[in-house]
């Protein structure tokens, strides 16, 4: 698109074609406003559902029509947000336990494997690699009902009925994230981590476990942002395996969020600030880490 | 031992309690074969080291030194036959129970350990208490002149201070024997030169054992007191450097150990002695008895002189090298000439080393004779050394 009309326009212009400018910069005005104005109208369509949600958060409950959904606030109220943060605070808070200490558990395993597979090879390390990555392509629906029965039967034993809610869940997200953790440390041990440091480690006496805590560790910070991003946003967002294993009073936000929409009469300003309130901390997180999560993404693979 | 530890750098290094035993170094019959290779990389080594010595493993690459390095480090699986350390047998012991410490070719060194903590891995490992493991790295950090670098992280080093934390991190540990893999292959020409001496010096003062690999031959015979040369995994000759250097054991060693190398050349067996272009250099009688009729003659390019015209190999000078005081001629003959591996190679030049001062011209034909005792003759078809 913008080419042609850069060849056509050539003549009028010449001097832009040889100013050596930067990829992509090059063409003429025209051009440049059909890339803008295609830019934008994507925009739009992206943040076309953000921008309702933003703004039916803010309104009367009584004034949310079909017919008014584009149109700005009346009059602002933020009984909406009030009415969302009472009722999912408790199963906020819950994500958040649910979600850090999921990211963390299934990160170390992770990184421990990882390190395993990448560098201190066994017999057979091949095939269990192998097994380990058809773990990320179970599709959860499959295994949900025996999963369901096998936590049940543990929450029966004696002396496990504190075994629900959100621990059925943190137990979950840790075991299926292994496999994703486990291939993003192996790649990131495989091309960041020299051989012979290891194997000076091993001259120097230590062990694995050793070598693990003093030699490893200390450099995988950024194969950790990248998992523990990765695994806090999948936990934090999962809808199945709540709906399966928690109910409204020791569920996730994820969970809250569905009640909180599925009632008969919708209070709408409430929904939309509930989900605003919901997908905050996922969005922080992008925000906050997000150039580390490349940077450790890009150290993984290219490096 | 323990009086070598307490030597001429003080209180450096502490003595070992009850293991005091001489840290010889014997390979037994040690062989490597890699998975899936069809021959070993390290063929039935023998070789035995003496307490305190400094032997140097040099070789093409791919040889086997470093695969026969990291069997003795323990990194590496021996096949069959043993390691000894003392009168230990470490075959099947991991690194960490032979009690040596290595230097890697690369450092090594642990990234996000400043260089203190780098020195004193080893002996944190080894449940050393705090202010003992700071006193010794201080100590070795003295020694090696990275005192005031102490507390810096690796990346923030010369390649020459790197090199040094990485002989820090062995000393420290005062290990039966040392480990060197090529620990000056990442260094430029000078420093090279540099620290070569001063690790030779290090090793006398220190008295440690050390196995140092090399594939450059001038390391090899100056650092060494020992030189061990491998080929195909298999060893060639293991001597003093002197005695490499005048009786190598095969055209292999002749061709590898001196710079510039050796000129092998085929030459026919006459009554009394060798045919040199056509003029009969003396060999001794008993020793030809088992040549055949063609052997394998070798000649250093400083062990020739010019002689009259008609007396000697002719040899049409093409290139003069002047160094100053000597020059070396590359020139070309009649007399079939080989190439350093012992095999045919079309284009080896023939080398003299003539009087700087008076160098021939440059095309000019002059006739060269090896100096009396200075021939070197070997068994064309073995390769092997022939009398003394």
């Amino acid at each position: 698109m913008a080419t042609s009309t850069a060849t056509a326009t050539r003549e009028a212009i010449p001097v832009r074609v040889t100013t050596g400018q930067a990829p992509g910069t090059e063409g003429t005005m025209t051009g440049r406003v059909i890339r803008y104005a295609l830019i934008i109208l994507f925009l739009v369509m992206v943040l076309m559902p953000l921008y309702v949600l933003i703004v039916t958060s803010f309104k009367h409950s009584a004034n949310v029509t079909a017919s008014e959904a584009w149109s700005l606030p009346r009059s602002l109220t933020i009984d909406g947000w009030q009415a969302a943060w009472k009722s999912l605070a408790p199963p906020l808070g819950r994500s958040l336990i649910m979600a850090v200490i999921a990211a963390i558990l299934s990160s170390i395993l992770g990184s421990l494997n990882g390190f395993v597979f990448a560098r201190w090879r066994f017999p057979g390390a091949t095939t269990i690699f192998t097994l380990f990555l058809f773990g990320m392509f179970i599709p959860y629906q499959a295994i949900m009902i025996p999963l369901q029965g096998m936590l049940i039967d543990v929450q029966s034993q004696p002396g496990m009925g504190w075994f629900d809610g959100i621990w059925k869940l943190i137990v979950v997200h840790t075991i299926f994230g292994i496999p994703i953790c486990t291939l993003i440390f192996r790649n990131y041990y495989a091309t960041a981590l020299p051989n012979e440091i290891l194997e000076a480690a091993k001259v120097d006496g230590a062990g694995m476990l050793r070598t693990y805590t003093s030699i490893v560790l200390p450099i995988s910070a950024p194969g950790f942002v990248v998992t523990m991003i990765w695994q806090f946003t999948s936990a934090w967002n999962d809808f199945l395996f709540a709906l399966f294993l928690t109910n409204r009073n020791n569920g996730p936000v994820t969970y809250a969020l569905n009640e909180l929409a599925g009632g008969q009469n919708p209070n709408y300003p409430q929904i939309m600030a509930g989900v605003l309130v919901a997908s905050l901390p996922t969005l922080l997180v992008y925000i906050l880490l997000g150039r580390y999560f490349i940077g450790g993404l890009m150290s993984g693979s290219v490096k | 031992m323990a009086a070598l530890y307490n030597g001429s750098s003080g209180t450096f290094l502490p003595v070992k309690e009850g293991d005091d035993a001489m840290a010889t170094v014997t390979f037994d019959n040690a062989t490597r074969v890699y998975p899936g290779a069809s021959k070993p990389s390290v063929d039935q080594l023998n070789i035995e080291i003496e307490d305190g010595e400094f032997l140097v493993l040099v070789g093409p690459s791919g040889c086997g030194k470093s695969t026969s390095l990291r069997m003795l480090a323990g990194l590496e699986e021996v096949n069959s036959g043993r390691i000894l350390i003392g009168d230990r047998d470490v075959t099947n012991l991991s690194p960490k129970d032979r009690d040596v410490a290595m230097v890697f070719q690369n450092y090594a060194l642990y990234p996000h350990m400043t260089v203190a903590d780098n020195m004193g891995f080893a002996l944190k490992i080894a449940g050393v208490d705090k202010p003992e493991i700071r006193k010794r790295v201080e100590e070795a950090a003295k020694i090696l002149d990275l005192s005031p670098f102490l507390d810096r992280k690796p990346k923030a080093l010369s390649g020459g201070q790197r090199q040094r934390v990485a002989m820090g991190r062995a000393i420290v540990r005062s290990p039966q024997v040392f480990l060197m893999d090529e620990p000056l292959s990442n260094l430029d020409a000078k420093l090279r030169v540099q620290t070569r001496t001063q690790i030779a010096s290090l090793q006398r003062r220190l008295g440690v054992t050390t196995v140092y690999v090399t594939h450059d031959q001038i390391e090899a015979m100056t650092m060494g007191d020992r030189v061990a040369v491998l080929k195909d995994g298999i060893l060639q000759q293991c001597d003093s450097p002197r005695r490499m250097y005048d009786h190598p054991a095969n055209v292999f060693v002749a061709g590898f150990i001196g710079s510039p190398a050796m000129n092998l050349m085929e030459a026919p067996v006459t009554d009394g002695g060798v045919n040199l272009g056509g003029h009969t250099v003396p060999v001794e009688r008993d020793a030809m008895k088992e040549a055949g009729k063609q052997v394998t003659l070798g000649v250093r390019p400083e062990d020739l002189e010019v002689a009259e015209d008609g007396q000697g190999l002719a040899v049409t000078v093409e290139v003069v090298e002047e160094l100053g005081a000597d020059a070396y001629i590359y020139g070309s003959t009649e007399q079939k000439l080989l190439a350093a591996t012992g095999e045919n190679a079309g284009e080896v030049p023939f080398i003299a080393r003539v009087d700087g001062r008076r160098p021939p011209k440059k095309g000019a034909l002059i006739h060269l004779t090896p100096k009396a005792g200075h021939v070197h003759v070997f068994n064309a078809e073995s390769g092997l050394r022939i009398g003394d």
